[in-house]
């Protein structure tokens, strides 16, 4: 193909330098740092009205009455609507991802009907003249519950004879989903390994319930117009929304356009159905006038969907040489309450990932999914592989002390070689290429890793109360979601190909369309590198359009780590289709044979003349005024493409962090963290950092800030920024970053994905490095999020530090004061 | 009702306001300033950052009403001559993502850089702690700040005390690449 030979991925500002690989600043800028964006919140239309809703302030209960009486006379409500009066039209949201066959799916309502199973579910929606005037009448809605019991705990709800979430059900297990490697024929079998193994290790982490925090709180507008409907929606996914909300109200698709605007942050949080894009819909058809919804922040941390939380059973089989027989995962998922978008298919997104860069002769992973009276969770930046990723290099760990051997050693001993790729690992997946050891190599340089072990041995040695560790974490994912045929063997309900197409504009100018759909990723400005290199016209004569369903026809959207993957792959087979159709134009015009011309600059020319021949953007003008082309084609150069990858991309990267821990205090400080990450060809260096350390900080917030806490009762403890602590600047240390390049064989770009890589490699890297400092004062696990209160219990009482920092959350009985004054006898 | 005079970005604007009603609301609502957003409800996030009479205020913590009679700056005015510095630093060390902190950053940034003309990357990083960002991980928002008060202080960027344009990290960092073929 055309776009990426001899590029080395080296950032240039070199004018005459290919695109690809330059650090350009991005032309979506221009908006963002002005103000002149269109969030969906921006938009006012005449005559538009505004919803508030009326939410569950209980997590299971029978609605036994709705009065909303009061509520139709306060000033400026023009309707109120309750789930009896919605629930014929209302169908119910979608879930994409029947992980078996016999997975249980109790149905998710929009607005509760008769009963509530979390706090927060929609019971009432509010129509009023203005925000101020439909929020003010939400306090006079009068509805009364019937308490249920509230099940929370995932190991209690699964025993025999549990309260259920929904007691319709026989349990609240939704599905038992299992991959066994020795059943596949993709390894040997697990329980024999584990039998024959010298040494088995065996852990049970906690992966804490994350809230996605996007920054812009999700808004929707949408428009009646006759029969037919615009919605604009902060969403990842405009297009799988508008089949969806067909599918749901029966809207037909092609009287439902849905626009992304500007969209404000997604990281997994925005790619969703939402209640409330359909209460939408469904109150703009009712009223035939165009409504508003904007939550607040409490309402998007109490009800758009979480992330994470899942108990992992993780079991490692090994000889003493410490080479590695067998691992065996045991998971069990919080769901939440309902079944939401791909909500079942995260910890199955997981399962192939668990073995890591790892060559585990045998694996075999179960999961349970668990119904509890919590909001839905669903995919969060990584969804799936960072639970994989966390629980294999953890495991490593334990293993390697185990074993008294260095934890570098252990996965040198068991990682994949450079020469060994293509490489089939024993969860079945073709890992494309890479190389571990250049990786490991650099990010050691990076670190200062031979400086910061004297550091750590002069501190254990002298007793410092102020303990240093270094935490590896060297990994892989799966990325560029994803080859349809593999989607459809996992009965997920869509495909995973992305589609493009390139308009050549009479002044030469060229529109690219994308089903990808950024917020945030720089599209706009990557997109117009690829097309710049592959049609040889300049990155400012390049426009990118997207997240309209009336502008981009066909779309999948953007998650995954797949935009630049499979969306800029269908990009550049695109281009490549224009220069097939202006080929012969040109050679019709330029009267030469089709073979006797090259292209190359944006320019065909008769072989051997060179300085001669016929620009691509002069024949978009030609072509335009068609006066002159070749008989039996049409006049036009355009040309669309759809790509769908024959294999995921698996980016690879080493990440070491440098922890100090106070011993006294309990207090964590990431000393250094570097990282050396091989994303494949880098289209942007710039947004490939800038991606780079945005995953970073959240996956740190993970191992040290956030948790979604609900309290005994089933209410979210952490439901504003006050509580639920996204990093600010001075939460997070600097990042030294840097990138091995080896370029993706399934994909015309060579890219293997960067958006998920930092979050999903640095959390166990940052809580091994704090393992690392303290496993020699007796400390063998660290709850998540590693708070100086766990982290002090973990020093001082044993175990994890987490069931009673968690208590402590809940009865708020422990004066935090105390843990300084009782430190000092202990270390 | 409580009539209020605001000069918002240069223009007076004189309107009838509920007391109850925030400055940030105000400005959306009835002077159209969409370019100041909001991000919480508990005066976390600082997205709503804007310039209360030279003062970096978040607006959800103002009503109105206290804006009476005083000069509000927004995104939308900081940079009505061109491009503030700050402004062109957030584009040129890619120090923004989805941008809806954006405007918030940068007019707290500016408000730094008031107070102290040459912070460290420690200081930038306490004098934003007001302002939440969940794309950059900040570090190139840091960068940014550092690179528009060099050149607010007519020094020219990416030239002291470690202080480097991305561009020039990135090749440091990527000195051994190794394409395959």
């Amino acid at each position: 193909m055309t776009a990426v030979e001899d590029r080395p991925g080296v950032p240039s500002d070199d004018a005459a330098a290919p695109e690809i690989g330059r650090a350009r600043r991005r032309k979506e800028d221009a908006r963002l740092i002005t103000g002149m964006t269109t969030w969906t919140d921006n938009m006012v239309l005449p005559g538009m009205l505004h919803l508030a809703v009326v939410r569950s302030p209980v997590a299971h209960a029978r609605i036994t009455n709705v009065d909303v009486s009061a509520v139709r006379e306060a000033p400026g409500v023009i309707a109120v609507y309750t789930g009896q009066d919605l629930a014929e039209e209302q169908g119910s949201l979608p879930c994409a991802w029947p992980v078996t066959p016999d997975m249980v799916n109790p149905g998710h309502p929009s607005i509760a009907v008769d009963q509530v199973n979390h706090v927060g579910e929609a019971v009432a929606v509010i129509v009023a003249r203005s925000k101020a005037a439909a929020q003010d009448a939400v306090e006079l809605a009068d509805i009364d519950y019937e308490p249920l019991p509230v099940v929370l705990d995932m190991e209690e709800a699964v025993q025999d004879g549990a309260d259920l979430v929904h007691d319709h059900l026989e349990s609240n297990t939704s599905y038992h989903f299992v991959f066994d490697a020795g059943e596949m024929g993709t390894g040997s079998d697990t329980d024999q390994a584990f039998a024959d193994a010298d040494v088995v290790v065996s852990r049970r982490f906690v992966q804490q319930r994350l809230i996605p925090a996007f920054m812009e709180p999700r808004s929707v507008v949408v428009q009646p117009q006759g029969d037919n409907y615009t919605m604009w929606s902060a969403t990842q996914i405009p297009h799988i929304l508008r089949v969806m909300a067909a599918m749901v109200t029966g809207i037909p698709e092609h009287k439902l356009r849905v626009v992304a605007p500007d969209v404000g942050g997604g990281f997994g949080g925005k790619l969703q159905v939402n209640p409330e894009e359909i209460l939408c819909l469904l109150i703009a058809r009712r009223l035939g006038k165009p409504v508003k919804w904007t939550e607040t922040r409490s309402e998007s941390l109490m009800t758009a969907h979480h992330g994470r939380d899942q108990i992992q059973y993780v079991d490692v089989a090994a000889d003493r040489e410490g080479n590695v027989k067998g691992l065996r995962v045991r998971l069990l998922a919080d769901m939440g309450a309902y079944l939401r978008l791909i909500t079942p298919g995260v910890p199955a997104l997981g399962a192939f990932m668990y073995p890591g860069i790892y060559k585990f002769p045998a694996y075999r992973f179960e999961c349970d999914g668990v119904f509890t009276n919590k909001v839905p969770t669903d995919a969060y930046r990584g969804a799936g592989r960072p639970e994989a990723t966390f629980a294999v290099e953890r495991i490593m760990d334990e293993l390697a002390v185990e074993l008294g051997m260095d934890p570098l050693e252990l996965r040198r001993k068991n990682w994949i070689n450079a020469e060994e790729f293509p490489f089939t690992t024993v969860a079945g997946l073709a890992y494309d290429s890479g190389d571990y050891e250049t990786a490991t190599q650099e990010a050691l340089q990076l670190l200062g890793y031979d400086e910061l072990r004297a550091e750590q041995q002069r501190r254990r040695e002298s007793g410092d109360p102020v303990q240093l560790g270094i935490g590896f974490s060297t990994f892989t994912e799966m990325c560029g979601l994803a080859p349809s045929r593999v989607l459809g063997s996992l009965s997920f309900g869509a495909g995973g190909w992305e589609h493009a197409a390139i308009r050549m504009l009479p002044t030469g100018k060229v529109e690219v369309v994308t089903g990808s759909t950024p917020h945030g990723q720089g599209h706009e400005t990557a997109w117009s590198q690829l097309v710049a290199d592959s049609l040889g016209v300049p990155f400012e004569d390049v426009e990118v359009l997207h997240g309209d369903t009336a502008i981009s026809s066909r779309g999948l959207d953007t998650y995954g780590s797949r935009s630049l993957v499979v969306g800029g792959s269908a990009v550049v087979k695109a281009a490549d289709k224009v220069i097939a159709k202006a080929r012969k134009i040109a050679a019709h015009l330029l009267e030469a044979s089709e073979d006797d011309l090259e292209f190359a600059g944006g320019k065909f020319s008769v072989r051997g003349t060179p300085g001669t021949g016929l620009g691509i953007q002069e024949i978009a003008l030609a072509i335009f005024a068609a006066h002159d082309y070749p008989e039996g084609i049409e006049p036009s150069i355009d040309a669309e493409a759809t790509f769908d990858p024959e294999n995921f991309s698996f980016p690879h990267g080493t990440h070491l962090c440098a922890m100090e821990v106070d011993t006294e205090t309990g207090f964590v400080k990431i000393r250094k963290y570097a990282c050396v990450d091989d994303v494949g060809t880098i289209v942007n260096p710039l947004i490939v950092e800038g991606q780079v350390h945005g995953g970073l900080a959240q996956g740190i917030a993970q191992a040290l800030y956030e948790e979604a806490v609900y309290d005994d009762d089933g209410n979210l403890t952490t439901g504003t920024f006050v509580d639920y602590l996204v990093p600010a600047a001075s939460d997070l240390p600097h990042f030294d970053t840097g990138n091995t390049v080896h370029a993706a064989p399934g994909n015309p770009i060579g890219a293997k994905g960067v958006g998920e890589a930092g979050c999903i490699a640095s959390t166990p890297a940052v809580v091994n490095a704090a393992l690392d400092a303290v496993r020699h004062l007796g400390v063998t696990d660290i709850r998540m999020p590693l708070t100086p209160e766990r982290v002090w219990r973990a020093l001082h009482d044993g175990g994890d530090g987490g069931e009673r920092a968690t208590a402590r959350t809940n009865a708020q009985a422990v004066d935090s004061t105390d843990a300084p004054s009782t430190s000092g006898g202990a270390l | 009702m409580t009539p209020i005079t605001v000069r918002v970005d240069g223009a007076a604007y004189t309107d009838d306001v509920e007391p109850r009603t925030l400055l940030v609301h105000y400005l959306r609502e009835q002077v159209g300033k969409v370019g100041t957003v909001v991000g919480c409800d508990t005066s976390n996030c600082g997205a709503c950052t804007v310039h209360l009479d030279g003062e970096a205020v978040k607006s959800c913590t103002v009503l109105a009403v206290q804006a009476d009679g005083c000069e509000v700056t927004t995104i939308e005015g900081v940079g009505q001559d061109g491009l503030h510095p700050v402004q062109k630093a957030f584009h040129e060390m890619h120090g923004l993502q989805c941008g809806f902190c954006t405007p918030g950053m940068i007019m707290a940034s500016i408000d730094l850089l008031e107070d102290n003309p040459d912070p460290s990357d420690d200081e930038v990083r306490e004098g934003i702690e007001g302002n939440l960002c969940r794309c950059t991980g900040y570090q190139n928002i840091v960068r940014a700040v550092r690179h528009a008060a060099a050149e607010m202080r007519g020094g020219g960027g990416g030239s002291r005390n470690g202080h480097v344009s991305p561009a020039v990290v990135d090749t440091a960092a990527a000195p051994h690449v190794a394409v395959q073929a």
